[in-house]
C-alpha cells in the first residue's frame, strides 16, 4: 500500500475529442533546443563571471592603448630635453616628472610601455610557435625521437634561462632585435613540455585514432585535431610567459645588458630612476609601478583564463 | 544461395605489446577467422580479451606482430603508406566511447566531411549536401550540422560517429562495441540503423562486443574470445542453442533475461574469481582458473580450436 | 495509514539545477516509498532524473547550482530536506549509504582499501584502530574477496573492476545501513562479473536485512533482485508496482517500449528489436504534458496538453496515462510484455 501523497489533480473538464490517438510526433525526435555554445564562446561567458580577470582585462588594454596615445597627451617628444625643467616632480606640465636630463618621464613611460610590450609579445609569440612544434612534434612522434628531443631540453634547461639570456646578450651586443632574439631561444622549453604532455593524451583518444582510420596524415592530426585541443593549455601558458619576458627584459636593462639609448623600455627607466632613488624617488616610483600593474594584471587574467577554459569546470 | 566470397581472411593473427622488464602482454595470441562479404561476425568477450586490439589491428592501427590479414587480396600488413590511405577507403571503424569519438571542437559538418577532404572526394556546394544525406541517412537532420558534439546525446553522437564513417564509402566497418555505453533503450537503435544500412550498402560488419545479447540480433556467426585466444566459433543460432565451451556457458548465463518468473528459477552458472592477467599466461588453457570442469590435461596443454561439428568449432580437451 | 516497515518515503521532490541557459528542472515531482528490507529499482534512461533523485536523498547534491525546490525526504520519520549539513554526516554511511557506478574513481587511489572501510567505522561506530580493522578484514570477507587480510593493506590500483566494486560495498556496508542505494553498480562491469556482483547484493541484503534502491537504465538486471519497480522518464515516475506487474502486466507505453527494446536470450534469434525512436524532452524546457508524448504511438491530444494524472490499477500498481482514463480508447500491447507469452 502506498502512502504516497497524490500529486495535485487537475482541474480539467474532459471532452471525447482529447483522447483521440494522434500517435508520434517525428519532427520532434533529436530536437536541440539549447543555444549553441562554442568552447570558446562558453570561457569567455565564464570569464566574464570572474569580475577581478575582466578588471585585469582592462587595465591590460588601458595599458596598450595608453602606449600609443600617452606620448602623444603631451607636446614634446620622449627624448626632448628641457634643461630649464631638470629632476623636477610632478607637476601639471609633467604629470609624472622628469629626469636629470629634463626629459618628461610621462612620455618615457608610455614609450617604454610601447618597447617592453612589443619585446615581451614579439619573444613570446617567437618561442610559443617554436614550442607548440617542437612539443607537438615531440610527444606525437613518441619512442626514440621523443627521448632524445626531451633530453636536449633537459640539457639546455640544465642552466637557468636567466644565465642563457645574459650570455646571449653579451655575445650578441645590445639592441632591441637581439634582446628579442635572446628571450625567444630560451622561452621555448616551458611551452614545448605542456604541449608534448597535452599530445601524450590527447593522441590516445578516439577521436584522434578515427582520423588517422580515416587517412589523416601526421600534419593534419596535428593541426586540426591535436593543437586546437590543446589550446586551451597553450593560452593560459602564453599569458604567463608575457609577464616574465616583461620581467626579463627589465632585469637585463636594469643590469645594463637591455635597450640601448635613447630608447626607452621600463627597465632602463627603472634602472636610472633607481640611481635618483633617495632623492627624487618619483622617477623609480611610476615605471616600477606600470611594471608591477601589468605583470599583476595578467597573472590575475591568467588565473582566470584557468578556470574558463577548464572543461571539467563546464556546465 | 550462392556461396559469398571471404572479404576478410584473418590468420594467426598475434599482437604482443611490450610492457617493459622483458614481460610481453600477449593481447591476441594466434587468432584465425574469416568474413564473407555482407555478413557479420560477432566477436565476444569480456574486458581484456584483446577483441578491440583485434578490431584494431585489422584495421591497421596497430601493426600485427604475426600472423596475416588478407583482406580482398591485399595483405594489409604488407602496405606501403600511399596504399594505407586506399586502404581506409574500403574498411572503417566506429568506435566505443561516444563522448571522446568525435573531436569537441570540431562542428559536425567537418566531423563528418573530414574523410571527404581526406580523400578530395567533394568539394563546396557538393560536399555540403553529401553531408546532409549522409545525417539523413543516420537519423538526424540539417540542422545539427552546424552544433557541436556535447550538444548531442550519446546515441546522436554514436550516429554522427557512423555517418563519418559511411562518408568515405567503405566495404567493411569494424563496430567497436559501439552500444557498450549506451543505454538499453538506445541500443536498440543504432543495432537497426546498423541493420538496415548493412542491408542498404551491402557493408560487412566485424561487430565487437562484450555481451551476448546485443550480439545475437545481428551477427551471422560468432567468434568468443578469452585472454587472446579464440573458445568457441559457430554460426549463430547454433551458438545461442548449443553452447559447447565452458566459458560460452557461463556467458551466456549471464546475460539477464527481463523476466522475473523466468529469472528465479533460472540456473545461473557463476564463474569463480576474475580474468587474470593477458601478460605472460601460464602453460595450458588459458580458461583453467575459473573452469569448474579443468582437469589435469587443461593445465599442461593449450587445446586447439577443432570443428566439432559442421561449422562449429570449439576449443576445449573436454568436448568431443 | 501508517506502514511500520517504512524507512523512507520521498514526497513530491522538485531538484532543479541553474545553468547559464536557465532553469534546469532535472527532477519533476517524484514520490516514491521503500520498506525495511527491500528492493526497489528505479528505472530509466539516461538524463531522466534517477540519480539525481537518489544523490538528493544522500544531500549529495551541490547547491548552488542545485537546489531543491519543493518536497520532503522522510528517513524513518525525519525529514532529511531540513537537515543540516553537520546532521547529514551523521547519517550517510551510518543510516543511509551509497555505491556508484564507477569502481575506478570512487576509491581513494592513495589510501589502502582496509583503511577506507575502517573511517566510517571508527567515526560512526567509535570503534579503535584494531577493532575496525577486525572488522574491516570480516567485511571483505563477506563480500567474497578471497586473502581478506592481505587485500585490507593493499591499494585500489592492485584491484580488479569487480574487485573494487566488492570493495565498494565492503565500505558500503560496513555500518550496517538500513538503505543501502546502489547506482547504477553493475553498468561498467563486465556481464559476468556483473552477475556476481548482484548475486552479493542479493545474498548481503538478505543476511544484513538492508533496503536497497537499484538504479538502472537496463530493465533486465533488475528482473531477479527486485521487489519494486519504478519507472522513472523526464524527472517523473511514469508506472509503479511490484516486480511481476511491471514485467508481465506493464500499463504504460514507455514501458512498452523498454520491454520490447530489451534484447532477449530466450526469444527467436534475429527478431528484431523494436527500439523507441527519438530522444527524452531537454529538461530546460519540459514540455506541459506528457513528456513521453511526442515518442508515443498512442499519444493523443490531451497528453499534449496536459500532464497525466496518476492512475491506481492494483494496491500496489499505477501509471501516469491518459490511455487509462474512461473516455481513452482501448490498446493492449500484447507484444510489449516481457515474460513468457
Amino acid at each position: 500500500m502506498s502512502n504516497v501523497k497524490t500529486t495535485e489533480v487537475q482541474e480539467v473538464k474532459f471532452t471525447k475529442d482529447m483522447f483521440e490517438i494522434i500517435g508520434k510526433d517525428k519532427a520532434s525526435y533529436d530536437k536541440i533546443v539549447r543555444p549553441s555554445l562554442t568552447y570558446w564562446a562558453d570561457a569567455w561567458r565564464r570569464l566574464k563571471e570572474n569580475k577581478l580577470a575582466i578588471v585585469s582585462l582592462i587595465i591590460l588594454l588601458a595599458v596598450v592603448v595608453m602606449a600609443f596615445i600617452g606620448p602623444k597627451m603631451r607636446p614634446w617628444e620622449y627624448d626632448f630635453q628641457d634643461f630649464s625643467a631638470i629632476n623636477n616632480g610632478p607637476s601639471a606640465d609633467h604629470w609624472f616628472g622628469t629626469d636629470e636630463l629634463g626629459r618628461d618621464i610621462f612620455v618615457r613611460c608610455w614609450e617604454g610601455a610601447k618597447v617592453s610590450l612589443f619585446v615581451a609579445l614579439v619573444s613570446t609569440i617567437i618561442n610559443v610557435t617554436i614550442g607548440i612544434l617542437y612539443g607537438g612534434i615531440s610527444g606525437y612522434l613518441g619512442g626514440r625521437v621523443d627521448m632524445i628531443m626531451m633530453r636536449f631540453i633537459e640539457i639546455i634547461y640544465s642552466i637557468p634561462e636567466l644565465l642563457w639570456v645574459i650570455l646571449l646578450m653579451v655575445v650578441l651586443g645590445q639592441g632591441l632585435g637581439t634582446i628579442i632574439i635572446a628571450l625567444s631561444i630560451t622561452g621555448w622549453g616551458g611551452m614545448a613540455r605542456l604541449v608534448r604532455g597535452q599530445v601524450l593524451q590527447l593522441k590516445q583518444m578516439e577521436f584522434v585514432l578515427a582520423a588517422k582510420t580515416l587517412g589523416a596524415d601526421t600534419s593534419r592530426i596535428i593541426t586540426k585535431h591535436l593543437i586546437p585541443n590543446a589550446m586551451g593549455p597553450i593560452l593560459i601558458n602564453l599569458n604567463f610567459q608575457v609577464p616574465g619576458a616583461i620581467f626579463t627584459e627589465a632585469m637585463l636593462s636594469y643590469i645594463g645588458l637591455g635597450i640601448p639609448e635613447p630608447y626607452a623600455s621600463w627597465g632602463t627607466l627603472a634602472q636610472r630612476g633607481t640611481r635618483m632613488l633617495l632623492i627624487h624617488p618619483y622617477q623609480l616610483f611610476f615605471p616600477a609601478l606600470l611594471i608591477c600593474i601589468t605583470m599583476l594584471a595578467f597573472n590575475i587574467l591568467g588565473d582566470g583564463l584557468r578556470d574558463a577554459l577548464d572543461p571539467k569546470l563546464r556546465k | 544461395m550462392e556461396e559469398k566470397k571471404t572479404l576478410i581472411d584473418v590468420r594467426n593473427l598475434k599482437k604482443y605489446f611490450n610492457v617493459g622488464r622483458g614481460l610481453s602482454l600477449k593481447a591476441v595470441d594466434d587468432i584465425t577467422f574469416y568474413i564473407r562479404e555482407g555478413e557479420t561476425l560477432g566477436l565476444v568477450g569480456e574486458s581484456g580479451c584483446g577483441k578491440s586490439t583485434v578490431g584494431r589491428t585489422i584495421i591497421g592501427l596497430y601493426e600485427a606482430t604475426d600472423g596475416e590479414v588478407i583482406f580482398d587480396d591485399m595483405n594489409i600488413a604488407e602496405l606501403k603508406k600511399d596504399e594505407k590511405k586506399q586502404f581506409a577507403r574500403l574498411a572503417q571503424m566506429i568506435f566505443q566511447d561516444p563522448y571522446a569519438s568525435l573531436n569537441p571542437r570540431m562542428t559536425v559538418t567537418d566531423i563528418i566531411g573530414e574523410g571527404i577532404d581526406i580523400h578530395g572526394l567533394y568539394e563546396g556546394k557538393e560536399r555540403q549536401k553529401r553531408i546532409y544525406e549522409l545525417l539523413e541517412i543516420v537519423g538526424l537532420s540539417r540542422e545539427h550540422a552546424s552544433r557541436f558534439p556535447h550538444e548531442f546525446s550519446g546515441g546522436q553522437r554514436q550516429r554522427i560517429g557512423i555517418a563519418r564513417a559511411l562518408a568515405i564509402e567503405p566495404k567493411f566497418i569494424v563496430c567497436d562495441e559501439p552500444i557498450s555505453a549506451l543505454d538499453v533503450s538506445i541500443q536498440a537503435q543504432v543495432v537497426n540503423l546498423l541493420e538496415d544500412l548493412q542491408e542498404e550498402l551491402g557493408l560487412t560488419y566485424l561487430f565487437i562486443a562484450h555481451d551476448l545479447s546485443m550480439v545475437k540480433h545481428i551477427s551471422d556467426r560468432i567468434a568468443v574470445m578469452y585472454l587472446g585466444a579464440l573458445v568457441e566459433k559457430a554460426v549463430s543460432h547454433e551458438l545461442y542453442d548449443h553452447p559447447l565451451h565452458p566459458y560460452t556457458q557461463a556467458l551466456l548465463s549471464a546475460v539477464p533475461i527481463a523476466d522475473p518468473a523466468i529469472e528465479r528459477t533460472r540456473k545461473r552458472i557463476i564463474l569463480e574469481g576474475d580474468v587474470p592477467s593477458p601478460i605472460n599466461p601460464q602453460p595450458g588453457c588459458k580458461f583453467q582458473g575459473r573452469c569448474s570442469y579443468a582437469e589435469d590435461i587443461c593445465r599442461k596443454e593449450t587445446p586447439e580450436l577443432r570443428e566439432i561439428k559442421p561449422e562449429h568449432f570449439v576449443a576445449c580437451h573436454l568436448v568431443k | 495509514m501508517d506502514n511500520p516497515k517504512l524507512l523512507l518515503q520521498v514526497d513530491d521532490l522538485h531538484v532543479s539545477f541553474d545553468t547559464y541557459a536557465g532553469e534546469v528542472k532535472a527532477v519533476r515531482g517524484v514520490s516514491f516509498h521503500v520498506n525495511r528490507g527491500e528492493t526497489l529499482a528505479i528505472v530509466g534512461e539516461s538524463g531522466c532524473g534517477k540519480s539525481v533523485t537518489a544523490q538528493t536523498v544522500m544531500q549529495l547534491i551541490p547547491m548552488p547550482p542545485g537546489r531543491i525546490k519543493k518536497g520532503n525526504i522522510f528517513f524513518e520519520g525525519n525529514n532529511l530536506v531540513e537537515y543540516s549539513d553537520k546532521e547529514m554526516e551523521s547519517v550517510r554511511g551510518k543510516d543511509i549509504s551509497m555505491i556508484f557506478q564507477d569502481p575506478m574513481t570512487s576509491l581513494n587511489p592513495t589510501m589502502k582499501v582496509g583503511k577506507q572501510i575502517m573511517e566510517g567505522l571508527i567515526k560512526h561506530q567509535h570503534l579503535g584502530k584494531s577493532e575496525a580493522k577486525e572488522r574491516a578484514v570480516e567485511m571483505l570477507k563477506l563480500v567474497g574477496l578471497p586473502n581478506p587480510s592481505k587485500r585490507a593493506d593493499q591499494y585500489p590500483h592492485e584491484f580488479s573492476g569487480g574487485m573494487r566494486q566488492r570493495a565498494m560495498i565492503a565500505i558500503a556496508l560496513a555500518c550496517n545501513p538500513k538503505l543501502l542505494i546502489a547506482d547504477e553498480p553493475t553498468t561498467a562491469l563486465d556481464v559476468t562479473i556483473q552477475a556476481q556482483i548482484m548475486e552479493l547484493m542479493k545474498e548481503l541484503q538478505i543476511k544484513l536485512d538492508t533496503a536497497i534502491i537499484l538504479i538502472t537504465h537496463d530493465l533486465g538486471v533488475v528482473a531477479k533482485v527486485s521487489d519494486r519497480i519504478a519507472v522513472m522518464y523526464a524527472g517523473v515516475i511514469i508506472e509503479s508496482g511490484t516486480s511481476d506487474e511491471i514485467f508481465h502486466d506493464p500499463k504504460h507505453p514507455y514501458t512498452w517500449g523498454l520491454l520490447k527494446s530489451v534484447p532477449r536470450l530466450d526469444r527467436k534469434q534475429k527478431e528484431r528489436l523494436i527500439p523507441i525512436y527519438g530522444t527524452p524532452p531537454d529538461l530546460f524546457a519540459p514540455p506541459p504534458g506528457c513528456p513521453f508524448a511526442p515518442r508515443c504511438d498512442y499519444a493523443m491530444t490531451i497528453c499534449k496538453d496536459y500532464h497525466p494524472n496518476k492512475f491506481n490499477i492494483t494496491d500496489t500498481h499505477y501509471s501516469h496515462c491518459w490511455l487509462h482514463h474512461e473516455l481513452a480508447p482501448k490498446v493492449d500491447n500484447k507484444l510489449a510484455k516481457g515474460g513468457a507469452n
